[in-house]
């Protein structure tokens, strides 16, 4: 064979593409988490709304927006692919099996996880990425911006809407306790001298990020912002 | 031959062959020894079923001192039992209470189909070391083993990677059936060594494609096979395989 070969499809391939694609999800979501976290400047949104009018028109974002969707798509295929290969892997079940003896529930669970999450990112971008995309933000702020802010603030009056998006941080935050060292892991970056650090900074990163997301609804719901 | 105080409940899977659908069926056991091994317990069971005039239970041993990886039993959900860094041969019945139940599955993947009752075939493993688990030597005398300088960090990592005795347990125990542990000690242990290097890109390329072929599950990182591992083969390994893969399929010229 010529040129990749089987690079891609092999097992160890489809793990490179489960970790890089991660990774980047991992990058996107300091983004988005950063320039959500500006309404908790609690100024009516001024602040947020310049971010996300930024984030609506910069060209080079609206292309890194599709190169996201392509990640995210092939993120959750590959998971699909691979979660289906592993069950034919294993066609007879154990009658007693002892996971937790030897590894942690959520390791065992990200495809269970990442479902959770794919029912949230489905509703998520229903509510403000359809909205600011497609079907258009109906108001303005003093600035002139579209007033995103205020379609958060609507959106989180409804308090289902706010428990989902809580459980769904819980999810979050549990499947990348398991995916940033897991990434790393795969990529081969297993190492003395960096494991510590990968572990302590995937354990905050998990954290910090699910628990500023969970604070957004819950902020808006409450008053805490306004 | 037994001597010991302990009332055991086994429930065992016992299956005619491969083509058949098997089943847990209960045994009673009395008078069994703390100080008897996991095995001198089936040993005991198998002469009352002899006796008994019924099939005894067929299981994979060999050594039973831990060292050539044939004794392969999955005991209540854990392989090789609930003792770390043991085999099933090295198991003792002091690890268990008087009354218990002990579940006895034989190692389950669709790569290691059942031959009969416990025993499992497990010559995936070895057409996926014969795929490329080997170096080349010229006849003629050894040369000395000192002509060849390896410090002393690297020749230590390649024993510990050659510690793996292929017993299967890592399969046995992966949520995914992967065979990522096994394959990566196999080519870590000559990976790390001078002697190791011509091969080395080849290597890493077929055994990965065999492990692909065999029908082994894809690892998801639980760590489940490190933590059962009856030598201890540390995920590190796991590690420097996916580096040398993608060295080898990104970097080398050599693509298998
Ligand atoms: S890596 Fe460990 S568990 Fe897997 S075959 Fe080798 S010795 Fe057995
Ligand atoms: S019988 Fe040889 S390792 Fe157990």
């Amino acid at each position: 064979m010529s040129g990749f070969g089987n690079a891609f499809s092999s097992s160890i391939g489809k793990k490179f593409i489960m970790g890089a694609t991660g990774i980047f999800l991992i990058l996107f979501l300091i983004v988005h988490c950063g320039i959500n976290a500006l309404i908790f400047l609690n100024d009516g949104g001024l602040t947020f709304n310049i971010g996300a009018h930024f984030m609506a028109t910069n060209w080079i974002i609206r292309a890194g927006e599709v190169v996201l969707m392509i990640g995210l798509l092939a993120h959750i295929f590959q998971a699909l692919r691979l979660t289906l290969q592993n069950n034919k892997a294993r066609p007879v079940k154990y009658a007693v099996n002892d996971g937790k003896a030897n590894s942690k529930w959520y390791s065992r669970s990200m495809g269970l996880l990442g479902t959770l999450l794919l029912i949230f990112l489905i509703v998520h971008l229903s509510n403000f990425w359809v909205v600011s995309r497609f079907t258009g933000i109906p108001t303005v702020d003093a600035n002139g911006h579209e007033d995103l802010y205020a379609v958060m603030k609507a959106t989180f009056q409804n308090p289902l809407i706010v428990g989902l998006y809580v459980l769904s941080m819980i999810s979050l935050c549990y499947h990348l306790l398991h995916g940033f060292a897991s990434a790393f892991q795969t990529m081969g970056w297993n190492h003395s001298k960096y494991n510590g650090i990968i572990k302590g900074a995937g354990i905050w990163y998990s954290i910090i990020i699910s628990i500023l997301f969970a604070a957004m609804p819950i902020a808006f719901h409450f008053g805490f912002i306004q | 031959m037994s001597t010991g105080n302990m009332n055991l409940t086994l429930k065992v899977w016992r299956q005619k062959n491969n083509k058949t659908a098997g089943a847990l069926v209960d045994y009673k056991l009395a008078e069994i020894s703390p100080d008897m091994s996991f095995l001198e317990m089936f040993d005991v069971l198998n002469e009352q079923l002899i006796n008994k005039g019924e099939e005894p239970v067929v299981f994979d041993h060999d050594c039973r001192e831990g060292i050539c990886g044939m004794c392969s039993m999955f005991i209540n959900g854990r392989p090789h039992g609930p003792k770390d860094l043991v085999t099933t041969c090295q198991l003792h019945m002091r690890s268990f209470k008087d009354g218990d139940t002990i579940v006895v599955e034989p190692w389950r993947a669709a790569a290691f189909p059942v031959v009969k009752d416990l025993t499992v075939d497990r010559s995936a493993f070895d057409r996926v070391i014969a795929a490329g688990g080997f170096i080349s030597v010229n006849t003629g005398n050894a040369q000395d083993a000192n002509s060849l300088p390896i410090p002393k960090m690297q020749a230590d990592a390649a024993f510990e990677a050659a510690a793996c005795i292929g017993c299967g347990a890592c399969v046995a125990t992966c949520k995914n059936a992967s065979a990522m542990l096994f394959v990566s000690a196999k080519i870590s242990q000559l990976a790390l060594l001078p002697q190791g290097q011509p091969e080395r890109y080849r290597r890493v390329q077929s055994m990965v494609a065999q492990m692909d072929a065999e029908g082994f599950g894809n690892c998801t990182n639980t760590g489940a096979c490190e933590a059962e591992c009856p030598k201890g083969i540390s995920l590190e390994n796991i590690a420097r395989m996916n580096r040398d893969f993608a060295s080898a399929k990104f970097a080398s010229e050599e693509t298998v």
